[in-house]
């Protein structure tokens, strides 16, 4: 399972369970990242035990992106069995600032930047 | 305050106040003395599909640009950081206000899309400049009232969480909201009418970043 455009790729890892991203996505709004919500929608409704979405490879995400994955996470918090991890990179200052926010919204979300 | 407000777009059209522009938040304009940059983009010319990985290609050139000016002490171990987290900053805040300014200008008319940068002593700020239709306007004047007469921490978490309530949910000016919560920015705007044969409204939004 993957999405890919000119400036950046989301891919499942089945080995790890990992959903990766990668480089920048500056996408026009919600109906473009459609494809994004829906691989991560399509990867939930399996019911893992364990969700981790690396976004270490991800230079910038502007507020379409940001209210996308703030839309996953919301619906997430219904799914109880599944435990969500964020993996960021401290290297990348956007990920610092933003990323906590998606746990205010889902407080048993592991956030994990190194 | 609030009388104003609702008051706005009938003042606005007024002829007795076209020289009057009107200001909300925190907004500031100084005479240009040091280092500046502006860019200019046409709405009309290419469609807003084409023309949107400019957004993202002018940012970072922004952010770039802006960097040269930035003071680093070779004796501060962290003073590397700050220059990336100022570029990374300013990149994310240009990118959203280019966004906005695409989606919202009144392509009817020829009114340009600037983009302008300030720096001063250890401000940068960032002015973006467009036509906006007038119904657009008024959306936008309530989003503004209700940004000063709120904690922006809560409403932040209010649209996050409506926006997941809509099927195709608009940012709702969540670019607004990052930057003030997520990079302690000060944010402004001035609505202005600007004569050519017939008034366009213009907005100039003002991002001031500490740095």
């Amino acid at each position: 399972m993957q999405v890919k455009g000119d400036n950046y790729n989301v891919w499942y890892d089945k080995n790890n369970g990992a959903i990766n991203f990668d480089g920048a996505l500056r996408l026009t709004g919600m109906q473009d990242y459609a494809p994004i919500l829906k691989l991560l929608n399509e990867i939930a409704s399996t019911e893992p035990a364990s969700m981790i979405l690396n976004l270490q490879g991800l230079e910038f995400l502007n507020s379409s992106g940001i209210s996308m994955l703030s839309k996953f996470v919301i619906g997430m918090r219904k799914k109880k069995s599944v435990k969500m991890k964020i993996l960021g990179s401290n290297s990348i200052p956007w990920q610092g600032k933003s990323l906590k926010n998606l746990q205010r919204l889902m407080p048993g979300l592991t956030l994990d930047i190194v | 305050m609030i009388q104003i407000f609702g008051n706005f777009l009938e003042n606005l059209f007024n002829k007795d106040n076209l020289e009057k522009a009107q200001v909300f938040g925190d907004y500031v304009e100084r005479p240009q003395q040091d280092e500046h940059l502006t860019v200019g983009f046409s709405p009309s010319s290419i469609p807003i599909r084409k023309r949107w990985r400019n957004n993202g290609l002018s940012a970072d050139y922004v952010a770039n640009y802006l960097a040269t000016f930035f003071p680093i002490k070779t004796d501060e171990p962290d003073s590397i950081d700050k220059l990336a987290e100022m570029k990374s900053a300013v990149s994310y805040i240009a990118n959203e206000l280019l966004e906005n300014s695409m989606k919202y200008a009144d392509t009817t008319t020829l009114y340009p899309i600037t983009l302008h940068t300030q720096i001063e002593s250890n401000k940068i700020r960032l002015f973006v400049d467009n036509s906006i239709l007038s119904s657009q306007a008024k959306n936008f004047q309530k989003f503004i009232d209700e940004l000063l007469h709120s904690d922006p921490d809560e409403l932040f978490i209010r649209k996050l969480e409506e926006n997941a309530e809509e099927e195709n949910g608009s940012s709702s000016g969540l670019g607004f909201l990052t930057m003030i919560n997520d990079y302690s920015a000060k944010l402004g705007w001035k609505f202005d009418i600007v004569e050519k044969e017939s008034p366009v409204i213009t907005v100039t939004t003002m991002v001031e970043l500490a740095v």
